[in-house]
């Protein structure tokens, strides 16, 4: 049994300890935007938040999950797609096939949250989730217009 | 100039494409007479193309399949455009193959590859919006009584402007519907168009934001069961024997079952304990024939193939052999082109319900009639008890289209759990161990320049692997596989040469290694442009001219290619020299009915590669969403760049090596460059977006790298290379 804060939500789960979080997120929890794309934290495609911080959640094994940290996935990031992030990926029209790019999302609200206004340097370290459609230039757009209106809403 | 199309000409293009489609997989597919119009009073379908509910909300059926590329959004905007809908009030949805099938494929080819989702539907869908709009012209016309000439449509509305009424389409639908359909319909000018051609958003991109779009990989049934599968790695290969008890008791395992002779699959209730347990399960391959075969034996036949005397011709001008024989001064270079993996993000995956009266599978497919025939072959099945949901994909690039053996491996599955519906996942390391790869091919070069530094004979000799002769035999032509010279043939409207050379060969002699090849989006215009662009710079810089005038002298017959490579080069800065350290390169190639070229920037620092930036240009004939071209070029390098710098699978003991993105590296967004993309869409032909940039991607930056550091680099990934 383990207990996780999912999106807010305490939720008790039946699991095997070794069942990394990706895939009880997506097969126990039922929360399938968090995707699998290579099971060794190669490609960023399960990239979730743990207590505000972008993790690869297909190595982490659930069992490393503390029973108060707080996991927010894709679903959590808004309740209505309102993140400053998604607002400026529908702005800029970011996703291709999309498969990565809920993971794009999460990287890159997480280092937002690290480094509210990152420089090319910054997205360039940080942000090094794979896409085989070939948004990054789009990617990188997006990151900076959500940086601004970030910028914009706290000096606001 | 309007077009006036016949409608009988929509029966032509159906019969040319069922003749392409339904045999390709030896397998009968009988037509049945269409029961009428599944269109409810409620949301009437006023042909096969457009359903109006009574809210005006129009659905747009989309017969191709999207996985990225934007072909949903430019297909709905051609059909918008005839209709004369309000853009706003715009969904779409697929029709099924099923439906297809029983509607004597009213919605043509469902096949999703070769840059042809647009190209080669867009007048039957705009002729499908166009006869809708006049139904629902002449619907109104007959409610009020007054002559269908005197009423117009637009934006959603019939109006009769004589009598000041005016109706919305949504309470014209269910009238429309029982109009008999116009003989013939005038198509709009492309000048005069509203809708499309315009830089339209995309219509799926809100569901990509919040987790709600649902892939392949995230399909829920009731009671479903989750499958994991393990291929026999060694090509040719087959299962031995496994151990199906020593896994048996594993938690959540279901069930441990042979899926054809060559893999073996656990069924469980979740994917990873299926997974889990698969890991456990001791299997003892057949490991087959190929055991000996390794990347160096495979070079070692390509190697023969290059000097050997059989050939298929595929271009011939003049006698490239005695021109070369006599010529003064003769270049010759040998450029090598490895295996590729599409890597789709996605993994392979299908699901399949099984009973032995019907066979229904939901499958992320590039064509979704070769899922149902696949389907219908692995169930055992008539065909017209099988049926195929289509489910939006995570990335196709040419993998999911002609190959349907997750498809066969599913239902394979799920008939030994007859009642259930599995769900099949490949992890990645099975997606990666069973690709169907981009080929390997290795082109010789040799050129001869004349005292004046022209070019006066040109011979391309190809060895390598044929993609039709493993997957498409009916493609072939007396033995030669057409697709191997992309972009080299002297006529069609596919991809022809941009140069004029009075003596040229260009030939092929099929090598054909027993790894699995298939179409990988560009397919061998990849390779052939590598070859002839790369080979250009190599006979200009020998000739001591200028890449782009030594270009241009070969060029004057060839218009179009030439406007794209001076747009690249004028944009670039060509003639004016590039900031300190930084140095360009140029290639130019017509592929998919497209001319496309690239410049590029890149400066070498210590054996470091950095591409600062490219400009790409592409003619496409006509340009249906801007917008879209532009994303689709910025993505093609992406795609073209991770070849150059890093795609290969290399084959050891006759398999692959590579299992993961650890080991089969791809760009990441650190080492992507600025694309700027120009559009110059020249009007008279369809050309495809999707694929044709990818090719000068290579080329482009392979010829600024030996600007940079006068190393020539000839053979693919740039990885294996040291730079310093």
């Amino acid at each position: 049994m383990a207990r996780l804060i999912i999106n807010g939500t305490p939720r008790d789960i039946e699991v095997d300890p070794d069942t990394p979080l990706l895939w009880v997120i997506r097969e126990q929890i039922g929360l399938t935007g968090t995707k699998y794309g290579c099971g060794v934290a190669a490609c960023g495609a399960c990239t979730i938040h743990i207590d505000g911080v972008a993790t690869r959640s297909c190595v982490l094994p659930v069992s490393a999950v503390e029973p108060d940290q707080q996991i927010t996935t894709i679903e959590g990031l808004s309740p209505d797609s309102s993140h400053p992030v998604q607002q400026a990926w529908l702005a800029l029209d970011v996703p291709q096939c999309g498969y990565c790019q809920a993971g794009m999302i999460m990287a890159a609200a997480g280092l937002l949250m690290q480094n509210p206004n990152p420089a090319d340097e910054d997205i360039n370290a940080e942000i090094t989730n794979i896409c085989r459609c070939g948004t990054y230039n789009r990617v990188r757009a997006a990151i900076k217009l959500a940086a601004k209106a970030g910028e914009a809403t706290q000096r606001g | 100039m309007n077009a006036i199309i016949s409608l009988s000409r929509r029966s032509f293009i159906i019969g040319v494409a069922a003749s392409a489609g339904g045999l390709s997989l030896g397998f009968n597919v009988p037509f049945i007479k269409p029961a009428r119009a599944e269109g409810s009073e409620a949301a009437p379908e006023i042909n096969a193309w457009v359903v109006i509910r009574p809210d005006d909300t129009v659905v747009i059926r989309i017969a191709r399949s999207e996985m990225g590329q934007g072909t949903l959004t430019g297909l709905a905007q051609l059909v918008a455009e005839e209709l004369n809908c309000d853009w706003a009030k715009v969904t779409t949805e697929y029709p099924s193959p099923a439906q297809n099938l029983a509607r004597d494929r009213v919605w043509g080819n469902f096949s999703t590859g070769g840059s042809r989702g647009i190209r080669e539907s867009h007048e039957y869908v705009r002729i499908g919006g166009a006869v809708a709009r006049e139904m629902l012209i002449a619907a109104a016309a007959a409610e009020w009584g007054v002559p269908a000439s005197e009423c117009t449509a637009r934006m959603g509305m019939v109006t009769h402007a004589a009598s000041d009424r005016a109706t919305f389409y949504g309470q014209l639908a269910a009238a429309a519907a029982r109009m008999t359909p116009p003989a013939n319909v005038t198509l709009k000018d492309p000048k005069d168009w509203t809708i499309a051609g315009k830089p339209l958003p995309r219509l799926d991109t809100a569901d990509k934001l919040n987790g709600s779009q649902v892939y392949g990989a995230d399909l829920k049934l009731p009671n479903m069961l989750n499958a994991a599968i393990r291929a026999c790695p060694y090509f040719g290969g087959k299962v031995e024997s496994f151990d199906a008890a020593a896994v048996a008791a594993m938690p959540g395992v279901r069930t441990v079952v042979q899926v054809d002779e060559t893999a073996v699959a656990i069924v469980a209730d979740t994917w990873w304990r299926a997974k889990t347990a698969l890991d456990a399960l001791p299997i003892v391959w057949d490991e087959g024939p190929n055991r000996q075969v390794t990347s160096a034996s495979i070079a070692a036949m390509l190697e023969e193939g290059l000097a050997a005397n059989d050939a298929f011709i595929g271009a011939k001008q003049g006698d490239a052999g005695a021109a070369l024989s006599a010529a003064g001064r003769t270049i010759t270079a040998t450029y090598a082109f490895p295996y590729q993996n599409h890597a789709t993000m996605e993994p392979m995956n299908a699901t399949a319900l099984y009973t032995p009266e019907r066979c229904e599978v939901w499958v992320p497919t590039q064509n979704g009639e070769a899922s149902l025939a696949a389907a219908a072959e692995a169930a055992g099945l008539p065909v017209q008890q099988c049926e195929v949901h289509k489910i939006h994909l995570g990335g196709g690039f040419g993998r999911r289209g002609n190959f349907q053996d997750y498809v066969r491996q599913a239902v394979s599955i799920a008939k030994q759990v007859p009642g259930t519906p599995v769900k099949l996942m490949w992890s990645r390391e099975e997606d990666m161990l069973h690709g169907a790869y981009h080929p390997t091919t290795r082109c010789r070069l040799t050129g001869a320049l004349d005292a004046d530094g022209n070019l006066t004979a040109l011979h391309m000799r190809i060895s390598g692997q044929s993609i039709l002769a493993a997957v498409r035999p009916q493609g072939m032509q007396n033995g030669m596989d057409p697709v191997v010279f992309q972009g080299l043939v002297l006529s069609g409207t596919e991809g022809t040469l941009g140069y004029t050379v009075d003596n040229l060969l260009v030939d092929h002699a099929m090598r054909n290694p027993p790894i699995p090849p298939g179409f990988w989006r560009g397919v061998n215009l990849n390779q052939n442009a590598l070859y002839v662009e790369c080979f250009m710079d190599e006979l200009a810089h020998a000739a001591g001219v200028d890449p782009l005038a030594f270009r241009r002298k070969l060029m004057a017959k060839h218009p179009k290619h030439l406007a794209v490579l001076e747009a690249v080069a004028e944009r670039i800065g060509w003639d004016t020299p590039p900031a300190a350290g930084v140095h360009r390169g140029l290639a130019q190639i017509m592929g998919f009915g497209s001319y496309v070229a690239a410049a590029a920037e890149v400066s070498v620092t210590d054996g470091q590669l950095r591409i600062h930036r490219i400009v790409a240009a592409t003619d496409p004939g006509h340009v249906v969403n801007p917008a879209q071209v532009e994303r689709q070029v910025e993505g093609s390098f992406v795609y073209g760049l991770s070849a150059c710098i890093y795609g290969e699978c290399t084959v050891n003991g006759g398999r692959m090596e590579q299992e993961n993105f650890d080991s089969y590296e791809v760009l990441r967004m650190a080492e992507m460059p600025d694309v700027e993309t120009i559009i110059l869409p020249s009007g008279g032909f369809w050309g495809g977006v999707g694929e044709p940039t990818i090719a000068v991607a290579a080329p482009a930056v392979l010829n600024a790298i030996f600007a940079a550091t006068g190393k020539r680099i000839r053979t693919l990934p740039l990885k294996n290379h040291d730079l310093a």
